[in-house]
Order: structure tokens, then C-alpha cells, then sequence
């Protein structure tokens, strides 16, 4: 498990979860969004294409990363959840907090 | 380096005289680094062989992950010297999923719904209530350190 990122051409990092989002990487994504962030890029996108699962500590992760963005006056997108994954976010409402689009293209559009 | 994970699978051919036809039981040390490891092992040597149960994988990955990130950083406080035990019985019907932590243990009902709109913001408190939406029922022991989760055939 583990994450790439990448820049697209229109400037937007894109963050890639390969494998699990779970308590035991959660802290790396964390540090890896803030090191992009601390290197001046405010358009962030993480894309779930490749992911198995998340827990509540790897969506805790997200809240957490979405907020940080927000005070630093950025936007984050996420895409590529699948059934069971955007399930997750159903069930804990968190659909309602982050904007999610069905592919890393459409995302990429929407910033 | 072995891991260090203990790992026994027991198989019947016809299930016993309770119904189980598979026992999967997994000691885990108080390490965050070894759950993604836990969860595999236990997830693949139960439903290796029953495609009825295939559809129940990721609810099963989810909630192992989370019963035993509990049991490691709450029950156990990643004490390693610590550890947390695995059973899961697979009967034909149901998966029943125990996992044991060493701690004092907690009172389940004393955590609240974490989805309150005030709530949605905080990156905490989410592991119980996953559990509770995703399993078809949960039991704790008295103690409140051992939590029973059992999936119905889907």
C-alpha cells in the first residue's frame, strides 16, 4: 500500500491511494498533502481508483486533510470511490462534507 | 524477519456438530503496522473456497480493520507486550469475528453516533459506528473488551 503523486498539466496535485487507507499509512498521506501544501499547491485531488479499503481512521484522515486544506485556502476533490467505498462515506454522512466526483477526469474539471 | 503474527486454520470437511465448518483464529502483537497483515490472513483463510461469502469481503476487511485498531490503540495502548486475539467461525450461514484485547475494556454504549451535522468535522469517532452499520449484529463481553461481530450470509 501506498501512495503516488503526481502533477497534472493544469496544475492540480493528484494524490493516487494505492492499497488501504487505514490507521497504519494514515499519518503519511497526511504529511505528504501538508508537504504540498507547504510547497505552495492549493488544488488537491485524491483519487481512490486503486484502493481495497478505508477505515474510520483513514476517512478521520481525510476530515482532517479537507480542513487543513480549507484554512489554507484550497480545494480538495476526491474521485474513483467504488460501491463499497463511496458506502462508507454514506453511512457516515461525510458525503455531504466532501465534493466527489465518479472519475479522476471529472474531478479534475470540476476545480 | 518471520512475521509476527500467529496463525492456526482449522477446516472441516462437513461442519461439527455447532454447524462450524471453519475456525481462524490470529494473534496479533499491539502494532498498528501489522493490522493490514491481520486483516488479509484473516479475511483470505475465510473465505478462501466460498464464493457465497465473496460478496461480504469488504465489509469483513472494514471491520476487522476497525475492531482491531481499537483493540490495539484503545484496548491495548499499543502496549507490546500486549496482544489481541482473533477467532472467526464461519458456520454455513453466518461468520461470527471476536477480537480480544489485554485492556480494562470500555462501555459501548457511552459512545455517541458520530454523524451529527455539529460532528461531521471531527476526524475522530467513527470506527464503532462503522462496525454497527456494516455487521449484522455486535456483542461485547461484560468487560467491554471483547466485541463479537457476526455477517449473515448475504
Amino acid at each position: 500500500m501506498g501512495f503516488n503523486q503526481t502533477k497534472d498539466p493544469s496544475g492540480v496535485t493528484v494524490v493516487q491511494v494505492e492499497g488501504q487507507l487505514i490507521v497504519g499509512n494514515r499519518q503519511e498521506l497526511k504529511e505528504l498533502v501538508q508537504s504540498a501544501l507547504d510547497g505552495g499547491e492549493r488544488r488537491i485531488l485524491i483519487d481512490f481508483s486503486r484502493t481495497g479499503y478505508i477505515d474510520s481512521s483513514g476517512l478521520g484522515a481525510l476530515v482532517s486533510i479537507s480542513k487543513r486544506i480549507r484554512e489554507m485556502g484550497g480545494e480538495l476533490r476526491l474521485s474513483g470511490l467504488n460501491e463499497d467505498l463511496r458506502s462508507l462515506f454514506e453511512l457516515t454522512k461525510l458525503d455531504t462534507l466532501f465534493a466527489i466526483a465518479e472519475t479522476p477526469q471529472q474531478a479534475l474539471a470540476s476545480f | 524477519m518471520p512475521s509476527p503474527l500467529r496463525l492456526t486454520v482449522r477446516r472441516s470437511p462437513t461442519p461439527d456438530s455447532d454447524g462450524l465448518a471453519t475456525l481462524v483464529t490470529l494473534r496479533v502483537p499491539s502494532d498498528v503496522a501489522c493490522i493490514e497483515e491481520a486483516v488479509d490472513l484473516v479475511t483470505r483463510h475465510c473465505l478462501a473456497g466460498q464464493r457465497a461469502w465473496e460478496r461480504s469481503r469488504f465489509r469483513l476487511q472494514v471491520v476487522l480493520s476497525e475492531a482491531l485498531s481499537n483493540a490495539v490503540m484503545r484496548g491495548n495502548c499499543e502496549d507490546c507486550g500486549k496482544w489481541v486475539d482473533v477467532r472467526a467461525e464461519l458456520f454455513p450461514d453466518i461468520i461470527r469475528l471476536f477480537v480480544t484485547d489485554e485492556g480494562p475494556g470500555f462501555d459501548p454504549s457511552a459512545v455517541p453516533e458520530p454523524i451529527r451535522p455539529e460532528q461531521l468535522d471531527e476526524a475522530g469517532g467513527r470506527g464503532l459506528y462503522l462496525i454497527r452499520k456494516l455487521v449484522d449484529a455486535v456483542q461485547f463481553n461484560e468487560q467491554g473488551n471483547s466485541i463479537c461481530m457476526i455477517l449473515r450470509r448475504p
